[in-house]
């Protein structure tokens, strides 16, 4: 299929999916009414279920999972492993983490943003972290370790803050936030998480005919002009910035990244850069459907979008570790 | 363009591995670059590709390689590394496509002379019928002579090849020889090449170089280098040595005793 097509029958299912998301939820209205309170508002109930409410929702589904999508497919590329995804670099776990120390010091109460912001903190000292491991001419299995060591920490340090939680409401409050949804978040979390995403797109795409050069290992695509040291940073940062950014407002997602580069591969040539738009798009569209579905599945009892995608996205792994078992021997 | 080295020294995890190598390649020849395990061929190959930093200078034509962007050496060196790597099931176009990288402005895809490029490269190593299929579910040898086209797609003045011969039928490893002797003949490009096959190198090289525990021990003509003494020192064999109309044939007899 050609890029171009590809990505235009991606777009159209996630026009589909975005509307499904606008149109899909436990208040009864009717989709003329909400169309009416989206664009022209009208009654006030209306206007406010789909101004900020459902509209926030679909928004958020939309660019996370594109982070989610593209992040995958640009780590796999770039360590040219098809089982790396956006949480190995340690961003996700610290980014949890510093949303984690929010709750447990009490501070998620006095702003909205706080919650934000511990968590982009978080991210921001793995970017650290991992920029100054970077920064030594470091091999790339040297970022993956520093990455899995990082994850452990801040799972240990998660574990330690909900053993030690002041009250049980707290504990229950991180839970449900280490769950992950998209639920409940106002366009302020747009505003908020879109530029950063969008610095994060940009370094991941500005590094694309890096990925294509490491097809054939660091010493070729060296020696075929890649600066590997600032392909190695844009990637790194963009991920960072993007998955970070993410998390920061969604709580942790897993399995998209892992998935969608694997879901739009077979449908592309296989070249790494002309896997990071279509993988994108892909995580948009499952991110919207999984979304969709934790509405509808248990109708009485919302599910978490995260639980979803893990509940989907585990036998996955599973499959292709088996797969490139078979494949090995 | 010449590719030069002038008292190379280089250091691996602190133990030197190059010392104080001198090293010449001129426009229009095939350099062979023999030695046994470890003597430091590839680590030679890698420090004239600026892969490890070293000292002594590495010259190009009259500038030194240091003083080149990264850009630039793409344009002016490739570099073929014994890692046989192919990471994503790529067709085989795809693949010697991506020798074109240096050459192509950012977002553009590759031009009419670029895929001309392409096809006269998978011509030379034997490939072009494989052009639709996916490279990693090729053999070894079909493999290795598609990242070889990758390389002299790549279409640069100076070429490093590592063993690009390991692994190939006789058929093959000569294509691959009469290949490298075709693109450097009319002094379009400088070629050195690693070998392990004594007769190959001596009858399609124009030159030899043979390490030694990170030294130059022999260099010349193929007739001036791969005699009976240089082999028993180098290699620590004995070998026949005749000749035909084409050049030396060299066959190993057997281990030379300890001196």
């Amino acid at each position: 299929m050609s890029p171009s097509r590809l990505s235009s029958l991606l777009i159209v299912l996630i026009l589909l999916l975005f509307a499904g998301s606008l149109l899909i939820g436990p208040a009864a209205l009717g989709p003329l009414d909400g169309l009416k309170g989206l664009f022209a508002g009208g009654e006030e109930a209306a206007v406010i279920i789909m101004r900020e409410v459902r509209l926030p929702r679909a928004l958020l589904g939309l660019i996370v999972g594109f982070s989610l999508g593209i992040c995958g497919a640009a780590l796999q590329g770039f360590l040219r492993n098809p089982l790396a995804e956006p949480g190995l670099i340690g961003v996700s776990a610290t980014a949890s983490l510093g949303a984690v120390l929010i709750f447990y010091s009490g501070l998620a109460g006095a702003s909205m943003l706080a919650l934000p912001a511990g968590a982009l903190a978080g991210a921001l000292v793995a970017v650290l972290v991992i920029l100054a491991i970077a920064a030594g001419n470091t091999t790339t299995l040297t970022l993956i370790l520093a990455g899995v060591a990082l994850s452990s920490l801040s799972g240990a340090l998660t574990s330690l803050a909900l053993n030690l939680s002041p009250n049980p409401f707290a504990s229950y409050e991180i839970i449900f936030w280490l769950l992950g949804s998209i639920k409940d978040r106002s366009m302020v979390h747009v505003w908020l998480s879109l530029p950063l995403m969008a610095a994060g797109w940009a370094l991941i795409l500005s590094s694309s005919r890096a990925l294509d050069a490491l097809t054939f290992g660091e010493a070729t695509a060296a020696s075929l002009g890649t600066n590997l040291p600032r392909a190695r940073l844009s990637i790194v940062c963009g991920v960072a910035l993007a998955v970070g950014a993410g998390t920061a407002v969604t709580g942790a997602i897993g399995f998209i990244g892992l998935v969608v580069p694997h879901l739009i591969r077979p449908l592309t040539d296989r070249m790494p850069s002309s896997l990071l738009i279509p993988s994108g798009l892909g995580g948009a569209a499952l991110l919207l459907a999984a979304d969709i579905a934790a509405r509808i599945v248990v109708p009485a009892r919302e599910l978490n979008v995260g639980v979803l995608t893990a509940l989907i996205g585990a036998p996955f792994f599973l499959w292709l570790v088996a797969r490139s078992r078979r494949e090995a021997t | 363009m010449r590719i030069t080295a002038k008292s190379l020294k280089t250091k691996l995890s602190g133990r030197t591995v190059l010392h104080g190598i001198d090293v010449d390649v001129a426009p229009g020849a095939v350099v062979g670059l023999l030695g046994p395990n470890g003597a430091g061929k590839s680590t030679l190959l890698r420090a004239l590709a600026g892969q490890i930093s070293s000292e002594g200078v590495v010259g190009l034509g009259d500038r030194s390689l240091d003083a080149l962007s990264l850009a630039e050496r793409g344009r002016l060196v490739a570099y073929l590394p014994q890692d046989r790597t192919i990471g994503w099931p790529l067709s085989v176009e795809k693949v010697v496509g991506l020798g074109r990288l240096p050459w192509r402005a950012f977002g553009k895809g590759l031009s009419p002379e670029d895929l001309a490029i392409c096809r006269a490269a998978m011509e030379e190593t034997d490939v072009a019928h494989l052009a639709a299929r996916p490279a990693t579910e090729l053999s070894g040898g079909e493999q290795a002579r598609v990242l070889a086209a990758r390389a002299i797609a790549q279409d640069t003045p100076v070429l490093l090849a590592d063993e690009p011969a390991s692994g190939l039928d006789p058929a093959h490893q000569m294509t691959m020889m009469a290949a490298f002797r075709r693109l450097a003949s009319g002094k379009r490009r400088a070629i050195l090449v690693s070998l392990h096959d004594l007769t190959l190198a001596a009858r399609w090289c124009d030159r030899i170089v043979m390490l030694k525990d990170g030294r130059v021990a022999a260099e010349g003509t193929p007739e001036e280098t791969m005699t009976a003494e240089t082999l028993r020192d180098v290699f620590g064999i004995t070998a026949w040595i005749d000749r035909d109309d084409c050049g030396l044939v060299l066959a190993p007899t057997g281990l030379a005793g300890s001196p």
